[in-house]
């Protein structure tokens, strides 16, 4: 269980949040709305430990993940803006290099069914720098399908994709949730996702000074 | 955690070896450098033989400035340096086998063409071999210190500028131990001294510095 309390966070001399809380239960979805600017992107990179926040606490198993950084980081899986794929390896390689960080232990012949599932079969040789954009989304996604993390922190993840993407994607989540997964996601997109598993908050209403 | 050590070094490694033009840049500016000088004071042999280690040793310190700020800038800038942060592996294992890889590129070959440039300023074969040894200890504290630098200015503009005013003194000691030994050695006396605390500078370095260089990174990507 996620658990977020009295989160401040200023960017310049802006307040962006200003002692936002949340609970995420397992199996759910918190989809984080919010117009361009009103701090999305920051709440998410505060979950996932990469920005610190003004003041406020982010608790994973009622602990706060300060304590348990290594151990927390194990169950996480975040996905920004950059896809971190190394245009300079391969399609299979990057994967192998996720994998690693993962921690996910998956074998050579996931990583191809993983690469395969996501549509690339047959680019696992090529460099990430040839591959067009929404390629290269995807070999980025493909952490989502070796991954053993309880958490996803997804921000705009259907960005550049195309339908059938965007499709598989949403089936993604929603096994992951089926399995008692949990995710926190932004998208301007409507959630393709049935809606019993799915809230949301809205960023930006009182945040402005 | 050998497993993590091992994967990003040969990352690191395929990534430098399909960029050989930015590895090769490192080596043919030290040889530039430490070749122009005999061609500016001229052909005096004992002048040249007394300048000799100092200027390889200051091109050989230029020149692992040069490739500092390409260290962390391309993971950086495509994001791979997050995943590497968020993962649950160790950062300063990760950051560790990134400077180890950083120094087989940029560092060992500077190491592996001194005998040659020492041969350009007459040095007899002892303070030759004396040479290299002194860049084989000093070029990797010149790595695990320009990479706490680099962490540092990671993502600011001007970040070679800016690393470059952070690290040099911290490079000075380095450089006069080093150029120091050499020296001593062509004028008949001990180099012990030199060699041990350039030895616990190295031994310092590897301890501390990638501790550094991870809480660095860690408030850089904010």
């Amino acid at each position: 269980m996620l658990q977020v309390s009295g989160l401040f966070c200023e960017r310049g001399d802006r307040q962006l949040l200003n002692g936002l809380g949340f609970t995420l239960e397992p199996g759910k979805l918190l989809h984080v709305r919010g117009a361009n600017g009103a701090g999305k992107t920051s709440l998410l990179r505060i979950v996932a430990g990469l920005l610190l926040p003004t003041a406020g606490e982010v608790c994973w198993r009622g602990k706060p993940v300060k304590q348990q950084r290594e151990e927390y980081h194990g169950e996480l899986l975040y996905l920004g803006h950059l896809d971190g794929v190394k245009g300079d390896l391969s399609s299979i390689e990057n994967l192998r290099i996720d994998n690693e960080l993962l921690g996910a232990n998956a074998d050579e012949a996931t990583l191809v069914a993983a690469l395969e599932k996501i549509g690339l079969r047959g680019f696992e040789d090529i460099f990430a720098k040839q591959l067009s954009q929404g390629q290269h989304r995807r070999v980025g996604l493909c952490r989502l399908l070796m991954s053993q993390a309880k958490l996803w922190v997804l921000d705009e993840p259907f960005n550049a994709l195309d339908v059938k993407a965007v499709k598989l994607l949403a089936s993604l989540i929603e096994a992951h949730l089926e399995r008692g997964g949990m995710t926190l996601l932004t998208t301007h997109q409507d959630v393709p996702l049935s809606g019993a598993r799915v809230s949301e908050i809205t960023l930006g209403q009182t945040g402005r000074r | 955690m050998t497993v993590i050590f091992r994967t990003i070094l040969v990352r690191e490694l395929t990534l430098g070896l399909r960029r050989k033009a930015d590895m090769l840049m490192t080596l043919f500016f030290c040889v530039i450098v430490a070749s122009m000088f005999p061609l500016a004071v001229g052909p005096e042999t004992e002048l040249l033989r007394t300048m000799g280690p100092g200027i390889i040793w200051v091109a050989a310190l230029l020149a692992s400035l040069l490739s500092l700020e390409r260290l962390f800038g391309g993971d950086y800038a495509d994001g791979t340096l997050e995943q590497m942060v968020i993962s649950s592996h160790p950062l300063a294992m990760i950051v560790f086998a990134k400077v180890v890889a950083h120094w087989l590129l940029a560092g060992l070959p500077l190491v592996l063409i001194s005998p040659l440039l020492a041969l350009q300023y007459g040095l007899d074969g002892d303070e030759g071999l004396i040479l290299v040894a002194t860049l084989l200890i000093g070029t990797p504290i010149l790595s695990l210190l320009g990479a706490v630098g680099a962490a540092l200015t990671l993502g600011l503009r001007g970040g070679g500028v800016l690393i470059s005013l952070l690290v040099l003194p911290l490079f000075v000691p380095v450089l006069i131990f080093g150029s120091a030994a050499v020296d001593d050695a062509a004028a008949g006396l001990s180099i012990e001294g030199h060699f041990s605390l350039l030895g616990a500078m190295l031994i310092a370095a590897l301890i501390l510095t990638p501790w550094a260089i991870a809480s660095a990174l860690r408030i850089s990507i904010e």
